[in-house]
């Protein structure tokens, strides 16, 4: 079977069960809304500085719901041995990795919007017609990225004693790169204090190569990391 | 002796180890098609790190390990798609439904909805159950459901590891009755088992294992 029927196999089992058990819907989307609300707090309801800080707020935000989606991601494989029994059956590990970075791109993307909404409602923010296409290209970006990391971490600390606490610690550092450019991308989508529309192309150049080196080391290295 | 590359098994003086312990020392064994074989031996004897060395799971320290005529050494990759193991978990998804999970392991090697069906019709996991969440079967349920995966997947030899754990009497006497079927359609079984009055009336050959070493264990 071909790495791409592989990939298209897995994503669709991973949704499949998304769908099904709604932990996206039931805890992941009220976690990351009530993170967006203590945000708020935290910065005195302040709309002029949340305006300012709102594109990183709702990076940080997406970043701990990551955390969240790729644990759940990676336990329904491991709770009754499913990705041993995936490697032993002989699928192209590969094609397991595409699969699950493109199960987990669509989640966030859906949460990303989310995101993005609850920013308008809470922090005042504006959506600027001219760089809708900045916007939409930066999350899609960002997205690749974060779900190639978190798959490629989750992957390796699925097998592992404590995966709990090892996952974060793992992944917010590798991804520290993603909530910069992604923040500074989407300032200049929004047009958040001084930032030019033509600024955040060269941050997405940036998330794009993040994505790309990831995506393709990641698919390299996930059949050693869970054989090990 | 130079290996059989017609066995379905053969390992010859075969090392493995698991970290620095050494789980198999000098382990000499010959599985022929449509064999059911039994391992027997106390705990830590090697029976499941033999197991998971057949599947490509444990690499091969030292000795040579020809599995379907693949050495495991080289081309471990090649052996896998052939073979199913099922060890102390079912490689099943919970929040899927039983028709679900089979089709998705059927899928892996691409295998017909026909093929899902029969797989399904023999374990005995289609019609009421097809549509029943995994989350909500009995243990013996699961068993027969990961079963059916193995089925419709074709697997060539099968590595159960203590296939009988958990199960009532009834679904006992169904797995045995599938592994008999399985191995007269010319699949080939490796059992690992303490129940060794039930494993031995269901085994056509056993063989020991002793320290890390596999001895003869006499046939049926």
């Amino acid at each position: 079977m071909s790495v791409a029927r592989t990939a298209w196999l897995i994503a669709r089992k991973d949704l499949r069960i998304e769908w099904k058990s709604r932990v996206i819907t039931n805890q992941v989307v009220p976690f990351a809304g009530v993170t967006m609300v203590i945000f708020g707090f935290a910065l005195d309801a302040n709309t002029d500085v949340l305006e300012l800080v709102a594109p990183g707020l709702v990076w940080l935000a997406t970043m701990f719901s990551l955390l969240l989606l790729v644990q759940r991601n990676f336990s329904v494989e491991a709770d009754d041995g499913a990705l041993d029994a995936m490697r032993v059956a002989g699928v192209d590990a590969r094609g397991i990795f595409f699969g699950k970075v493109i199960g987990l791109a669509l989640q966030l993307l859906v949460l990303e919007v989310l995101l993005l909404f609850a920013a308008v409602v809470l922090y005042g923010e504006t959506i600027r017609l001219d760089g809708a296409v900045l916007l939409v290209t930066t999350m899609i970006s960002a997205t690749c990225g974060l779900a190639a990391v978190g798959t490629l971490y989750g992957g390796l600390a699925a097998g592992s004693k404590g995966r709990e606490t090892l996952l974060p610690l793992l992944t917010l550092p590798a991804v520290a790169p993603v909530l910069i450019g992604a923040t500074r991308a989407v300032e200049s989508a929004l047009g958040t204090g001084v930032a030019e529309l033509s600024d955040g192309w060269q941050w997405v150049s940036l998330l794009t190569v993040f994505a790309v080196a990831f995506g393709v080391g990641g698919s390299l290295a996930f059949g050693p990391l869970i054989d090990e | 002796m130079p290996p059989d590359a017609d066995a379905v098994v053969d390992l010859h003086d075969v090392v493995a180890t698991l970290g620095q312990f050494p789980a198999l020392s000098g382990a000499t064994m010959r599985v022929e098609t449509g064999e059911i074989v039994l391992l027997r031996g106390p705990n830590g004897a090697g029976k499941t790190t033999l197991l998971r060395l057949c599947a490509g799971l444990v690499p091969v320290v030292r000795g040579t390990a020809l599995v379907l005529g693949h050495d495991l050494s080289v081309d471990r990759d090649r052996v896998r798609s052939h073979v199913g193991l099922l060890g102390h978990q079912n490689g099943l998804y919970a929040d899927l439904t039983v028709i679900e999970n089979v089709r998705f392991w059927a899928a892996t090697v691409g295998a017909t909805d026909a093929e899902v069906a029969s797989a399904m019709e023999r374990m005995g996991v289609a019609d009421r159950l097809a549509s029943v969440s995994v989350s909500k079967l009995s243990a013996g349920q699961k068993r027969r459901t990961a079963l059916a995966g193995l089925v419709a997947r074709r697997a060539r030899l099968w590595l159960l590891d203590e296939p009988h754990a958990g199960l009532d009497q009834r679904a006992r006497d169904d797995l045995d009755n599938t592994l008999r079927e399985a191995a007269a359609a010319g699949a080939t079984v490796l059992v690992a088992s303490h129940e060794l009055d039930r494993a031995e009336s269901l085994a056509t050959r056993m063989v020991d294992i002793v320290a890390g070493r596999a001895e003869s264990g006499g046939s049926r």
